[in-house]
C-alpha cells in the first residue's frame, strides 16, 4: 500500500504572532517555522502503518516557498521514502492545496492519504475534505485511530459528542487529531539520511493548478484586549466578588 | 436569493447551533433564511426548525444515506440545491466542519472557517493563528460558503416562527463510507458550548479520579465541566470535554479554569468568556494574564472550599 502524506510549513506552535505595522497580513519576518503539529502526526502515523507491514511507500509532499522542503526533509527524517515539493510562493487557500494535491494524486496513485485536520497558522480545517469532493474518495476526519484491513480503513473521529466509527473504501483520506499518536523525533543518523532520499520538485503551473485567491485577506489585528483583573487573597474574596461584583453565580 | 442554513441534529431534536447559525444568517441579510435537515426518521426536526424565528422555509431530506451526516452523501445534497443561494452556512460545530468544505468543493467556492463577525454579505471576521490575531476577510465567490463560531452570535429565539416545510425527494448515496457506531458521552451536566458557567481542569488535576472535586463544583454552580488537551491526553476525561484551538470553543458567563497554565491554544477555546477566574499554585501562570479573578493556591484545598462556599 502506497501513502501520500501532505505536510505544511508553519509558524512553530508555541510562537505568538502579531500583525504587521500596517495590519495587512501578520508579521513573519524571523519567526521560527516548523512542520505543522498534525501533520506531523500524520508523518508518524503513515510510518507506523509501514513498521506495521501494510504500508510500501510514504511520499511526503508540501506546497509552499523554497523552505518548505525543510518540512519535507523532517518528514523524510522521520520515515517518509521520498519527497515532492510543489514550489510556489503564492498564499495558498485549501482548495488551491486540494486541487494541487489531486493533480498529484493522478500521477502517484496512492492507496491511503493522510494529512492533518487543521493548520495551525490560517486554522481552516478544510483541505482533507476539500480532497475528498474533488477525487470523490471517502474521508476520515478528525481521526484518533485508523485501522486498515481487507481493502478499507476504519476511522474513529473525535466528534463533538464523543468518538464516532467510520469505514471507507480505498483509496480514503484521513485526517489526523491530535490524539492519533505521539510523533517520534527524527534521530541524528535518520537526519542524515534524510539528506539524500529522493524530493522531486514541480510547480501549481506544471500541474495545470491556479493559485489565484477567491478570498482576500483585507486585514488582521489583535482581539479585543481583556481588561486586566485581580489577584484575590481567598476563597471569601473570591465567592464575595462571583456574587457581588461580577453577578455571575 | 437566499441564505441557506444547514440544521445539526441528532434526527430527533435541532441543535442549539443551529440557532446561532440562523442569527449569523440574519446578520447577513439580504434574503429568506431557509434551513435544510437532512437525516433520516428526521421529520420532528423539520418541525422544530419551522418553528425558529426568522426562518421561512425548512427542506426536509429524508433519507437512511443522512442518517449519521456521512459528509460524502450530505456535501453532495447540499452541493445539488446549493446553486440556489446566496450563501450557505453551518456551524462550526465537528459534524458543520466535517460536511461543508467538502460541498464548498463540489460547489467550486473557497469556503470560510470559523466566522465571528459579518461584516457585509461577502466580508467576514475569522480568528487565525489560535486567536491570536482576526482576520478581515472577502469572498470573491458566487456563493459564500461558511461555518460559523456559535458562540459569536447570540442564538435565534427556538419558538415563533412559522416556516413552510418542504420535503427534498433526492437521495444521495456515494457507497464509499459506512457509519460503524459511536460512543456518545453521557453527561447530566449543560453541554459545554452552552453552559453559562463552566468549571475545567488541567494536568494540576493529577488524575482522572480528582475530576470528581469539579464535579461536585459543577454540580453546584449548575455547569458544564472542560479540560485542558494536557488532561484528555493523559486519560483523566474523554475527549469531547477539550476546550481550545482543537477543541470545543466556549464563551459562558463564568469560566474557571482549574491547574490549567495557559497556553495559546487553551485560550483560543476559553478567552471570550465574560468573566474568568483562574486557580493555579504557580503566580506566573499565563492564565492569569486572562482572568479577571486569580486565586494563587493550591487547587486541592481551594476547590473544596470553593464548592462549600458557593
Ligand atoms: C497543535 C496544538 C493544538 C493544541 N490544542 C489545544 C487545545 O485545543 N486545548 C488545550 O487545552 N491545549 C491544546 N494544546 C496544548 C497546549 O499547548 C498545552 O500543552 C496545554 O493546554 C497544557 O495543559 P495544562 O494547562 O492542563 O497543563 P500544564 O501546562 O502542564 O499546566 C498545569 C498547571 O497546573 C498547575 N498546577 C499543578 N498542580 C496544581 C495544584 N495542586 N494546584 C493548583 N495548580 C496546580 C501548574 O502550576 C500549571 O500551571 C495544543 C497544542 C498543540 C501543539
Ligand atoms: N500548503 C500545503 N502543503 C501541504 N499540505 C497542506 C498545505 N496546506 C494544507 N495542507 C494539508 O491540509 C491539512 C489541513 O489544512 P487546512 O485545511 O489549511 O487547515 C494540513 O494539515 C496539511 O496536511
Amino acid at each position: 500500500m502506497k501513502i501520500l502524506v501532505a505536510v505544511k510549513r508553519v509558524i512553530d506552535y508555541n510562537v505568538k504572532v502579531r500583525p504587521k505595522a500596517d495590519g495587512s497580513d501578520v508579521d513573519l519576518a524571523n519567526v521560527k517555522m516548523a512542520i505543522n503539529p498534525f501533520c506531523e502526526i500524520a508523518v508518524e502515523e503513515a510510518v507506523r502503518l509501514k513498521e506495521a507491514g501494510t504500508a510500501t511507500e510514504i511520499v511526503a509532499v508540501s506546497i509552499g516557498p523554497k523552505q518548505a522542503q525543510e518540512q519535507i526533509r523532517t518528514a523524510l527524517a522521520l520515515g517518509a521514502d521520498r519527497g515532492i515539493h510543489v514550489e510556489t510562493d503564492a498564499r495558498m487557500e485549501p482548495l488551491a492545496v486540494a486541487k494541487t494535491l489531486k493533480a498529484l494524486i493522478e500521477k502517484e496513485s496512492p492507496d491511503l492519504i493522510i494529512m492533518g485536520k487543521q493548520s495551525i497558522d490560517a486554522d481552516n480545517n478544510q483541505t482533507g475534505q476539500m480532497l475528498g469532493a474533488l477525487t470523490a474518495m471517502p474521508q476520515g476526519t478528525f481521526a484518533s485511530e485508523v485501522k486498515v484491513a481487507d481493502g478499507k480503513v476504519a476511522v474513529t473521529r473525535e466528534v463533538d459528542g464523543g468518538l464516532q466509527t467510520v469505514e471507507l473504501n480505498l483509496p480514503a483520506i484521513v485526517t489526523t487529531d491530535l490524539r492519533l499518536n505521539e510523533p517520534r523525533y527524527a534521530s541524528l543518523p535518520n537526519i542524515m539520511k534524510a539528506k539524500k532520499k529522493p524530493l522531486d520538485t514541480t510547480t501549481p503551473d506544471e500541474l495545470g493548478v491556479s493559485t489565484e485567491a477567491r478570498v482576500n485577506l483585507l486585514k488582521v489585528e489583535l482581539p479585543p484586549e481583556r481588561q486586566a483583573g485581580i489577584k484575590v487573597p481567598d476563597v471569601d474574596t473570591l465567592v464575595d466578588k462571583l456574587k457581588n461584583e461580577a453577578k455571575v453565580i | 436569493m437566499s441564505i441557506l442554513v444547514i440544521a445539526e441534529h441528532d434526527n430527533s431534536s435541532l441543535k442549539g447551533a443551529t440557532l446561532n447559525t440562523i442569527a449569523a444568517a440574519q446578520a447577513i441579510g439580504g434574503g429568506d433564511i431557509e434551513v435544510l435537515v437532512a437525516g433520516s426518521g428526521c421529520a420532528s426536526v423539520g418541525e422544530e426548525a419551522a418553528k425558529a424565528a426568522g426562518v421561512s422555509k425548512v427542506l426536509v431530506a429524508d433519507n437512511a444515506a443522512y442518517e449519521h451526516q456521512l459528509a460524502e452523501n450530505v456535501a453532495q445534497l447540499v452541493a445539488e440545491i446549493g446553486g440556489n443561494y446566496t450563501h450557505i452556512l453551518a456551524p462550526a460545530t465537528t459534524s458543520g466542519k466535517n460536511m461543508l468544505p467538502r460541498a464548498a468543493a463540489l460547489l467550486d467556492v473557497q469556503a470560510i472557517s470559523d466566522i465571528s463577525g459579518v461584516e457585509s454579505a461577502d466580508t467576514f471576521k475569522r480568528p487565525i493563528y489560535a486567536g491570536n490575531v482576526i482576520a478581515t476577510v472577502q469572498s470573491s465567490d458566487p456563493i459564500k460558503v461558511i461555518t460559523v463560531r456559535t458562540t459569536a452570535f447570540d442564538p435565534v429565539a427556538a419558538e415563533g416562527g412559522s416556516a413552510s416545510v418542504e420535503t427534498l425527494g433526492s437521495a444521495h448515496d456515494a457507497g464509499v463510507s459506512k457509519f460503524v457506531g459511536e460512543e456518545l458521552a453521557e453527561s447530566e451536566r449543560p453541554e459545554l458550548t452552552s453552559a453559562r458557567v463552566i468549571v475545567s481542569g488541567g494536568r494540576g488535576m493529577q488524575n482522572g479520579d480528582n475530576f470528581e472535586m469539579l464535579y461536585k463544583l459543577a454540580d453546584k454552580l449548575n455547569a458544564g465541566v472542560g479540560a485542558s488537551r494536557a488532561a484528555v491526553d493523559a486519560g483523566f476525561v474523554p475527549n469531547d470535554m477539550q476546550v481550545g484551538q482543537t477543541g470545543k470553543i466556549v464563551a459562558p458567563e463564568l469560566y474557571i479554569a482549574v491547574g490549567i497554565s495557559g497556553a495559546i491554544q487553551h485560550l483560543a477555546g476559553m478567552k471570550d468568556s465574560k468573566v474568568i477566574v483562574a486557580i493555579n499554585k504557580d503566580e506566573e501562570a499565563p492564565i492569569f494574564q486572562v482572568a479577571d479573578y486569580g486565586l494563587v493556591g493550591d487547587l486541592f484545598e481551594v476547590i473544596p472550599a470553593l464548592t462549600e462556599k458557593v
